[in-house]
């Protein structure tokens, strides 16, 4: 166990060297001189030079990424072009309204899948299990930035009972709850739709096997049966694809972001790129991509807690 | 397969095997008893055909603005789906849409294949390639859903041109780890070390013994893959990544029809649902197809 973390980690080290490195190069190679960028477009050709001097954008490609990681180690992401903010700052104060989000997103995800992928799998073909699968390829299938305009629409614009958008109140405040529901359903669905699927088919899968029919036959509840014993070995590999969802919610959030006007990394994002601010591009792609796989190295760790047959050697 | 007859010098048959259904016949088959697929591929050829056919289709241009009739509503004398802000007719736009969103997702998942496919191949085969094709996989594997569209945009800017090319990069990991598995499973199957025992070089086994026997998983994830890099088209031109205004796209559609909700919920209703039966029915088909793909699946189950 301890072998597998140890292992684990520097397999984690190495691949946000390299996901720092494509961000850096990427950004490197694109076109748009940043000192003309910074400088306005008024200035000389002399103060362009001096800009650049001074950012050490002479210096050789590795020279300038080895200074701008050891930067990101320090906290420092630059400077972005377009406010003159420092990008960690910028970053941070927007960074809790995308976690808010994004759990509070998983959560829906997460009830909805696994009550109607189990529900499901224990009435398999009812009208229930039906409804569900249909849901389940609605919820896959809808664009969320337009599920997200509709919910505006219907409980914003004509029932008038939720917010348009926003989320400037602490989540744990009812205020905060009322602006989080929206965007959490919205970005829920998707992923929502991916869970009940798999636990469906995994409930489905475990029902059948020899250890229920132990269970049921030495009289234990039907409840029990269903909800202690089959649900722990059904929940395995949809642990997995909550694991994965999770990744997948943290950009979704760009565009949910985006619809219902919360400030946060996406949307922040999304107006870098609009306006060519590079360095800011660069911080919150980074930020996400190391989240992500943080979160891929977290799920791969409780699997193997969950389930002690699974070794990675 | 169609197998002669193996005849004698003098011409009389000694053996005639029952001629045998194409692959894609008996696929194409198992595909029709699917009641979703079916409906699916409805849908995929209504596009088609509206894409195609766009301007016989179309009652107005789609881009020609007219504010004396600005913000009809649906079922309108003239224009059975209302208009826009502009006065643009939104079924003509529907219409031109399906072309927008058929060619940026077919043009971006034949560059995401392509490339996909050859990686797959090449990591697949030579195990000295592997190790360093799949690391340089796994990396862009770490930027989650359409992250990685959006860093490519960010380097090359914004543009439906720049959508197609970053979704079609975006699609390579993917890709080519699905066709590596395959090519994994087969490459050590008897009739390829056959083939090599005879002397073939690599690149015809690759290409005439390998490729052909992945392509079950590649027709399904192509499929998929329509669907993802429509709606990505979409999310990015909503976003204003994508398209730029006036082109008819439905993503941008949406998001240009927000400012209107409370007067015009339509302009943002509409293009909604356009991209939703398209997305649907790309997902069902893949469905649809991997089921029928699969040889081992009992129909009747």
């Amino acid at each position: 166990m301890a072998g597998l973390i140890v292992r684990r980690f520097f397999q984690l080290i190495l691949l946000l060297i390299g996901i720092s490195f494509l961000v850096f190069t990427s950004m490197y190679i694109a076109p748009g001189d940043p000192a003309a960028i910074i400088a306005g477009p008024t200035a000389t050709k002399s103060d362009i030079d001096a800009i650049r001097e001074d950012l050490g954008l002479n210096d050789p490609f590795l020279v300038q990424y080895v200074r701008y990681i050891s930067g990101v180690l320090h906290g420092d992401l630059g400077y972005s072009y377009q406010t003159k903010q420092p990008v960690w700052e910028a970053i941070m104060t927007r960074f809790p309204n995308t976690l808010n989000l994004a759990i509070a997103s998983i959560m829906v995800a997460v009830i909805i899948g696994v009550v109607a992928g189990i529900i499901s799998a224990i009435r398999q073909n009812s009208w229930l299990d039906v409804s569900s699968t249909v849901f389940a390829l609605a919820g896959i299938s809808i664009p969320n930035f337009w599920l997200g305009t509709v919910l505006i629409l219907i409980f914003a614009v004509n029932l008038q009972i939720l917010p348009v958008g926003g989320l400037d109140h602490p989540f744990y405040t009812v205020e905060g709850m009322k602006q989080l529901i929206l965007p959490a359903i919205t970005l829920g669905t998707g992923s929502a739709a991916m869970i009940a699927r798999m636990s469906r088919s995994s409930m489905l899968e475990v029902i059948r096997a020899d250890f229920i029919r132990t269970a049921r036959a030495k009289g234990l509840k039907e409840r029990t049966v269903i909800w202690v014993h089959a649900l722990r070995n059904a929940m395995i590999p949809v642990i997995t694809v909550i694991g994965l969802n999770f990744g997948f919610l943290l950009g979704g959030t760009i565009i949910t972001e985006q619809v219902f006007a919360i400030n946060g990394v996406g949307r922040l994002m999304v107006q870098a790129i609009a306006a060519r601010d590079f360095p800011m591009v660069q911080g919150s792609v980074l930020l996400v991509a190391t989240l992500f796989v943080l979160v891929n190295l977290i799920v791969d760790i409780i699997y193997v807690f969950i389930d002690p047959r699974i070794s990675y050697d | 397969m169609e197998t002669g007859a193996v005849a004698k010098t003098d011409g009389t048959p000694v053996l005639v095997r029952k001629k045998k259904e194409k692959m894609y016949v008996t696929t194409l088959k198992r595909l029709l008893k699917n009641k979703l697929a079916v409906v699916g591929l409805i849908i995929i050829i209504i596009q088609i055909l509206m894409a195609i056919f766009a301007p016989w289709i179309a009652t107005h241009d789609p881009v020609k603005q007219n504010l004396a009739e600005s913000e009809l509503p649906i079922f309108s004398d003239g224009h059975w789906l209302g208009t826009d802000n502009y006065g643009r007719d939104m079924w003509s736009r529907i219409v031109y849409g399906a072309r927008v969103s058929l060619v940026v997702g077919i043009v971006s998942v034949s560059l995401g294949l392509a490339g996909g496919v050859l990686l797959g191949l090449l990591a697949g085969y030579y195990k000295k390639l592997d190790g360093l094709i799949m690391r340089i996989v796994d990396l862009l594997f770490a930027f989650p859903g359409i992250l990685l569209a959006m860093l490519i945009i960010a380097i090359l800017g914004t543009g439906l041109v720049n959508v197609a090319i970053a979704i079609s990069i975006w699609s390579i990991p993917t890709c080519a780890r699905i066709v590596r598995g395959s090519v994994l499973s087969i490459k050590n199957r008897e009739y390829i070390l056959a083939m090599k025992a005879l002397g073939a070089s690599n690149a015809r086994i690759i290409f005439k013994h390998i490729l052909p026997n992945c392509l079950a998983p590649i027709i399904v994830f192509a499929t998929m893959r329509m669907a993802t890099a429509i709606l990505s088209t979409a999310s990015l031109s909503y976003l204003g990544l994508g398209a730029q205004p006036p082109t008819p796209e439905w993503g941008a559609m949406i998001a240009a029809g927000q400012d209107f909700m409370w007067t015009s919920p339509h302009m943002t209703v509409v293009p909604g649902i356009a991209i939703m039966l398209v997305v649907f029915a790309f997902n069902v088909v893949g469905d649809g197809l991997r089921d029928a793909l699969d040889p081992n699946m009992d129909l009747n189950n």
